[in-house]
């Protein structure tokens, strides 16, 4: 630096700290540098353990991660929207598709802290696990300011998950019988392929397309909408997809039900290992006629296939 | 003489009120910037912005460090192209129309004194970069980077195929081709674009008079790698093994090979987010004695390797939403045969060649150095981010000791170097990425200027650019 003639040291400096300082300047005045989304008027909190997520932490997280799909206002028209399917959130409405919780009800601070974490298999939303659990914690805050349900409703009760019955091929017959009876495969397909004759009619709570889910795509990483395991299928049947025409079961089937359709269902992903496919493969691959008892009388409402879920 | 710099003092002046008011006047043209109507390749296949992936682009944020690791997947059910729209076009251009004004001290020159500063400025290009990668298929992943100067001289920077989460596991990502190394503060990625505030001096040090040039990590090299990672990315660990050729292709010196191994953890820090604390180590060898014909260094007949290695420790260091700091360290080793400039007479020349009988000078030892670098980042918000960096290496020991028949001071090579800039966004979309891009860096070096009064002196250099940088 000895060697630098001071003036012209000094005039690249200050041409540097003037452009920088008047960028900062302008960058407060420019709604378009700025955080987007604005600042909520009530804060709100999430609560997943013992962390307490803030919305006022997530602002820029959510504009950084979130807003070009589910946009600024969180009313799901975000820039790339247009080119999205399925659509994204409208979380100004609060209707949730991953819930522990009753049909209609909004999810619990948990419910939305898994979905972001998670993922959506088969939509754009990616699995978000590189957050931490505070950032994660902060965005679940954050999304619960975008509607007014959350100030005047409680999240609903978690069902109760009974434990898994064995895996037999009693149960995975009982499933099948489950699956014709309650017509699943008319949006499903009779192989769980979601080319059922009700597919292509189908669409969400906003009126937009939207497919059933294939079964029997996907390998040993296939997910569901709502997770991976026996018991998220469960709470599936259990608690609806809500926005969607998959309805709850809750009130139609018996919990030993839900389960034998579990099994059943798990046989459909024929390209994933399973101890229900072990069980059918044992079984000599092919799934006996299931034998009504008694107890298995049939549900006085089956529900429409098409029918719109809970939601709002 | 007096008229003179009266007049170049008004000059000076002058300059500095117009670079002042260009600055500005730039400023507030970008502020009512419209997006451009352009695709970068990533963004567009899954309809994330760019502010997903990157810090600030180019640079990594932890997201899109992951999306990288899994082969550019998200790890969903459309990752492979088949799921992309026929029209989809996996290429992204990237190129940079600069203002720049260089100064360097001590130039040796036939007019006056023999030494004076050069210091110029002008508009300016970078080189240009075709970027297309992706997936082939689930699990099948590509990098291909045709690369320019700023005269359209063409070389391949990146050519790679990679195979993804082999046996469905993300432990196992074998890449083979010409590609970056598992550098955490990429090189390739780096924020800052001045000759030399736009590379890491750490990633390609050699000492004064060295002719180990295969030593860069910062280079793209020529190899295997083995990668792999925990599913959340937060446990990495990368082992390439690579030919000594600096990412030369056809073979250019001899058989020789480098390893290159990387390790790291990111932990979760609360509100702070998440940092990651990690260990390199570049461990190889590379020729000395080459055939000739004629005199002349036959190429591909190097042997006689004689070894180097450098290691150190990365830290990505995150304080909340605004703030970071990411640090390097490095220790360097050379054998001392390279220190004495044997090493690639291929393509410099006059260097020597370690022809049979031939010995080391009295006093020649292996050169060794040490380097850390510092670079935080202020993030006012996505589009608007503060860089700065210090970088200092220091000698711990010289090729010519003390029993040298001209013993090297010890300072000889050290290396000091400030940068600072911003990067400004106007528009943050999926489709195109754009930053007003503004920067100074100031470079010292020890004793490699020319002689005065007999004895080595020191070099400054500076330069202050301003650039648009934008891909699409």
């Amino acid at each position: 630096m000895n060697n630098m003639k001071p003036v012209h040291f000094s005039s690249a400096i200050l041409g540097f700290i003037l452009a920088a300082g008047f960028a900062g300047i302008r960058a407060q005045d420019v709604p378009d540098v700025g955080p987007h989304p604005p600042q909520p008027a009530k804060h709100t909190e999430s609560h997943i353990g013992n962390i307490t997520g803030h919305s006022a932490n997530a602002r820029m997280d959510y504009r950084r991660y979130c807003a070009g799909c589910h946009g600024d206002l969180g009313d799901g028209q975000g820039e790339n929207t247009p080119w999205l399917d399925p659509k994204p959130r409208n979380f100004t409405l609060a209707t949730f598709k991953c819930r522990s919780t009753p049909t209609g009800t909004l999810p619990t601070d948990e419910d939305l802290f898994n979905t972001i974490g998670r993922g959506l298999t088969n939509s754009n939303m990616p699995i978000w696990n590189t957050f931490t659990r505070q950032q994660r914690a902060d965005l679940v805050a954050y999304i619960k300011t975008f509607s007014p349900r959350w100030e005047k409703e409680k999240a609903g009760e978690p069902i109760k998950v009974p434990a898994e019955p064995p895996i037999t091929i009693e149960s995975i017959s009982h499933g099948k019988a489950l699956f014709t009876k309650l017509e699943c495969w008319k949006c499903h397909g009779p192989q769980g392929k979601g080319d059922g004759p009700s597919a292509a009619t189908l669409t969400d709570s906003q009126d937009n397309p939207i497919r059933p889910y294939n079964f029997a795509a996907g390998k040993d990483d296939s997910r569901f909408k709502c997770g991976s395991n026996n018991e998220d299928i469960y709470k599936i049947f259990m608690t609806g997809v809500d926005g969607t025409p998959m309805p709850s079961f809750a009130d139609t089937i018996q919990p030993n039900d839900a389960w034998d359709l579990v099994h059943f269902l798990r046989t459909l992903q024929v390209n994933r290992r399973s101890r229900e496919n072990d069980v059918l493969r044992s079984a000599g691959g092919r799934i006996p006629p299931y034998v009504e008892k008694p107890s298995d009388a049939p549900p006085a409402n089956p529900p429409g296939s098409g029918a719109a879920g809970g939601g709002n | 003489m007096h008229m003179g710099m009266q007049s170049r003092q008004r000059a000076n002046t002058w300059g500095r009120g117009f670079l002042t008011g260009a600055l500005i006047l730039i400023f507030l043209v970008l502020s009512g910037g419209q997006p451009a109507n352009a695709l970068p390749a990533f963004a567009r296949k899954y309809g994330l912005r760019c502010s997903a992936c990157h810090e600030s682009w180019p640079m990594l944020n932890f997201f899109g460090q992951k999306f990288k690791d899994n082969g550019y997947q998200l790890m969903n059910e459309r990752d492979a192209p088949i799921w992309q729209n026929p029209s989809y076009w996996p290429v992204t251009f990237r190129i940079i129309p600069i203002w720049h004004r260089v100064s360097t001290g001590k130039v040796a020159v036939d007019q006056g004194s023999g030494i004076t500063r050069v210091t110029t400025n002008g508009f300016d290009l970078s080189g240009l970069d075709f970027h297309t990668g992706g997936t082939l298929e689930k699990n099948f992943s590509f990098y291909v980077l045709p690369s320019s100067d700023a005269t359209a001289s063409f070389h391949f920077e990146t050519v790679m195929a990679r195979l993804d989460n082999l046996f469905g596991s993300p432990w196992l990502n074998l890449k083979l081709g010409k590609f970056e190394l598992d550098n955490l503060l990429s090189e390739k990625r780096i924020l800052t674009l001045t000759g030399n505030g736009g590379i890491y001096q750490l990633y390609h040090f050699m000492p004064v008079g060295s002719g180990n040039i295969f030593g860069q990590i910062g280079d793209n090299q020529l190899g295997l790698e083995l990668m792999g990672h925990s599913f959340n990315d937060r446990t990495r660990y990368s082992a390439a093994l690579l030919s000594s050729t600096d990412g030369s292709v056809g073979l250019p010196y001899g058989s020789a090979y480098t390893g290159f191994f990387t390790f790291s953890q990111a932990f979760d820090v609360g509100r702070l987010g998440v940092s990651r604390v990690g260990a390199y180590a570049m461990i190889g060898e590379a020729p000395t004695f080459y055939l000739t014909s004629g005199g002349t260094p036959l190429g591909g007949t190097g042997v006689s390797n004689k070894s180097f290695h450098r290691e150190g420790f990365v830290g990505q260091f995150y304080f909340g939403q605004h703030f970071d700091l990411q640090v390097v360290t490095q220790h360097g080793w050379d054998n001392a045969w390279f220190g004495q400039g044997y090493g690639d007479p291929i393509d410099t020349a006059g260097a020597p060649n370690n022809l049979p009988g031939t010995t080391l000078p009295v006093g020649a030892q292996a050169p060794s150095w040490n380097g850390i670098l510092f670079e935080p980042h202020y993030v006012y918000s996505p589009q608007l981010i503060f860089i700065g960096r210090y970088e200092t290496i220091s000698m711990s020991q010289q090729a010519n000791g003390p029993q040298s028949a001209a013993p090297s001071p010890s300072n000889l090579g050290n290396i000091s170097t400030y940068t600072v800039g911003f990067r400004y966004n106007p528009f943050m979309t999926s489709r195109a990425g754009f930053a007003w891009h503004n920067e100074y860096n100031w470079l010292h070096q020890d004793g490699t200027g020319p002689l005065i009064n007999s004895s080595s002196s020191n070099i400054n250099s500076s330069e202050l650019l301003m650039g648009f940088d934008f891909d699409f």
